[in-house]
């Protein structure tokens, strides 16, 4: 059984929570007591229907308001996959949970409403999931069942959204759609009668069946140092080890690396585990690498191929997400989080700033306020071990912290 | 069924305990001896192999544990080598810090947050590392899994951290400290088949066995010396508890699974969640949030 986590994007309106609720009941997922006390709060609402967005928005304000506010985390499983849902709000002014919720996800769906069409917001969905690169994107064209299950509708739809789509970058994002009704369930778990002209499968089947591993980059060995492992004891004396996940690529025994920053050479000697040492320590896996000789390593130190370097600079330029109240100023200090490695950094430059929907540059403005997008210059104090994110997202993402409020403030994209 | 998404779980709890370790000055595990901090501790254990995982185990103890909660807890400490701290409820209470509850619901549940506060002040933890799962509530689904807390433990739902990819940012100011949840992404049943994977001993509660109980609006509640009785009748049934935490607020399972296949499928089958058995979530539909905004696990 493989996992796959997704994110959705929307509010109330867009009929979200009523899709995740269709996706969670129709896949046996809620349980008595999580009903029972969606019906007694919907009744307390005075509402005559089940209110399932009461599941997912968890927090006091967020009930209060009948709006989400923050991203929260839905799980589920069929007999074929696990999913967890980042269930992020839809409008403008939380930009940054959407960037922050698809951040973690390898599928992103966007909601559409069908009587609605394309409208900003969808455009602002799919800005954020082309800028973070989400390899699959699922446009489910909903409330199909308020336009008659009318085929031109869902024909005008989808011709509209690849027309918007066409400005943007491509990074072989596939796109599929599916016309649903999440109120009456048509195409979300079970195949719809109501629209014979669709061929297609599912949003569940689709979400079941859909390469999770098409993303993966086993091309660079990437290897940054989270911790150092000494156990002192009399029977691994002498003992350092370099705990930490292989971003990409793959490490085997007897293999030549090379230390960043230091360019010192030496070979894979063990690759341990909990469980027994192996020969190869594959992409994604928490490893513990022992090398043959004796080198300083520590914490944010990089262990690469020789013949395979990422990017050495103090100098970036990078896409960011700002998500602090506290606006950025062009020449303003913060500290940069990359691969381990927590750096003071200086935004040099601010190349623009880039409207959500309309993809407008604008080239004036130089400080950034909450959920801008921009394109920016940052020198770093000491350099970075980077590749660009779309070779390698784990290693061409970052993030910048605020010294004095200790915030994470942007999130960072590599180009 | 393949085990391809406990692995994946697996890596990134491990990420995740090796970024306290590498972070903090000096951080702890709470160890409750539920299933959920067994699990954690097991996960420590690999995080960290061949050292000893680099954190003492904190219990805090509210004097109403089930007896084999504690057997097992020692054993566990001595078989792996731990450090194991422990901070009584009991001594808040008589510190005159804590207010004992009174009447029939009576549980020494919400005073754990006193007794916990005192403790990260006391040893000066800057990292508490909890079992708390985001699918257990719904005010846990919007938890991080590095959770910054004030000086007074407080949770601030709207102040929260973006955690994005797989930056986790652990800095904080003086007084401050963070709860960090490894297990956050994993759900009840990922912690049984993962239990069952690794062949963890548990608590002999967990399994089924007979219990003088009482029948208190519609749950099964373990008989003891520490619960205000309402005139309820005692009667001796076959039980098992799918959640373990203070005797006075955790209702019994009718069950006989003896085996984790047994419970694995009991679970699968179940249409109550796992919470639906604890009673200190019921008081209201803001319960949890609330307990968190005090500075709850």
């Amino acid at each position: 059984m493989k996992l796959l986590k997704f994110s959705t994007a929307g509010s109330v309106d867009d009929g979200k929570s009523t899709l995740i609720g269709r996706l969670l009941y129709d896949t046996g997922s809620l349980t008595e007591d999580q009903l029972e006390a969606v019906e007694a709060a919907s009744k307390r609402k005075g509402f005559d229907y089940l209110d399932l967005s009461l599941l997912t928005d968890g927090l006091s304000a967020e009930r209060e308001q009948g709006i989400t506010i923050d991203v929260a985390h839905i799980y589920f499983a069929t007999a074929n996959r696990k999913f967890i849902i980042a269930d992020t709000p839809g409008h403008v002014e939380y930009t940054r949970n959407m960037v922050t919720g698809a951040s973690n996800s390898r599928l992103s769906i966007i909601l559409i409403d069908a009587r609605k069409g394309v409208i900003e917001q969808t455009q602002r969905h799919f800005f954020i999931a082309n800028l973070l690169q989400i390899p699959e994107i699922v446009v489910a064209i909903n409330k199909m069942d308020l336009v008659d299950y009318q085929q031109a509708k869902f024909n005008a739809i989808k011709e509209a959204f690849l027309q918007f789509t066409q400005g943007f970058p491509n990074f072989k994002q596939n796109i599929t759609f599916i016309p649903i009704s999440s109120l009456k369930g048509d195409n979300v778990v079970n195949e719809s009668e109501n629209m014979p002209w669709y061929k297609g499968k599912s949003l569940l089947h689709y979400l079941e069946n859909v390469d999770v591993n098409s993303y993966v980059n086993k091309k660079d060995a990437r290897f940054p140092v989270q911790y150092v492992i000494r156990p002192h004891s009399e029977e691994f004396h002498d003992y350092r080890g370099y705990a930490g996940q292989v971003i990409s690529g793959a490490f085997s025994v007897g293999e030549e690396v090379t230390v960043l920053p230091s360019q010192q050479k030496s070979k894979v000697k063990q690759v341990v585990t909990f469980d027994g040492d192996l020969e190869i320590a594959e992409t994604n896996s928490c490893v513990t690498l022992l090398l043959e000789d004796e080198v300083d390593i520590t914490r944010g130190n990089m262990l690469v191929k020789t013949a395979n370097q990422p990017q050495i600079d103090k100098e970036i330029t990078a896409d960011i997400c700002w998500m602090d109240t506290q606006l950025l100023v062009q020449g303003g200090k913060y500290l940069i989080e990359h691969s381990h490695n927590l750096i003071k950094a200086m935004v040099r430059e601010v190349d623009y700033i880039v409207h959500t929907s309309t993809l407008k540059k604008d080239t004036e403005t130089k400080t950034i306020k909450l959920n801008d997008i921009a394109r920016v210059k940052i020198k770093t104090a000491q350099p970075l071990f980077f590749d660009a994110y779309e070779q390698n997202q784990a290693n061409g993402s970052f993030i910048l912290i605020n010294e004095q409020t200790k915030n994470t403030v942007a999130a960072g994209i590599i180009v | 069924m393949s085990s391809n998404h406990l692995k994946e779980l697996e890596e990134e709890s491990i990420y995740i305990m090796r970024e306290v370790a590498a972070q903090f000055e000096r951080p702890a595990l709470l160890f409750s001896g539920g299933k959920d901090s067994i699990t954690l501790v097991h996960l420590a254990r690999k995080a960290f192999y061949p050292a000893k995982f680099p954190f003492p185990l904190v219990h805090i103890d509210t004097g109403h544990n089930f007896p084999e909660t504690l057997t097992f807890r020692d054993q566990l400490v001595g078989k792996i080598g731990a450090q194991l701290i422990v901070r009584y409820v009991q001594d808040s209470i008589n510190q005159k810090k804590a207010t004992e509850e009174t009447g029939k619901y009576a549980s020494r549940n919400s005073l754990q947050t006193v007794t916990l506060l005192d403790t990260i002040e006391e040893f000066k933890f800057d990292a508490c590392i909890g079992g708390a799962r985001r699918d257990e509530e719904k005010a846990r689904a919007k938890e991080r899994i590095f959770s910054v807390r004030d000086e007074f433990g407080s949770w601030e739902p709207k102040r929260q951290r973006p955690e994005l990819w797989g930056h986790l940012n652990g800095m904080i100011n003086y007084g401050e400290n963070v709860r960090c949840f490894p297990i956050s992404n994993w759900t009840e049943l990922d912690v049984w088949n993962y239990i069952k994977q690794e062949k963890l001993n548990l608590p002999s509660i967990y399994f089924t066995h007979q219990r003088e109980v009482l029948i208190r609006d519609g749950q099964i509640f373990p008989y003891s010396e520490f619960l205000n009785m309402d005139g309820e009748e005692i009667s001796t049934q076959d039980v098992r508890f799918r959640t373990v935490g203070d005797m006075t607020c955790t209702a019994a399972v009718s069950s006989t699974a003896g085996t984790l296949d047994d419970i694995i499928s009991e679970i699968k089958s179940s249409r109550i969640s796992e919470r639906g058995a604890r009673m200190d979530d019921k008081r209201s539909e803001a319960a949890m949030e609330k307990r968190k905004l005090a500075g709850y696990f």
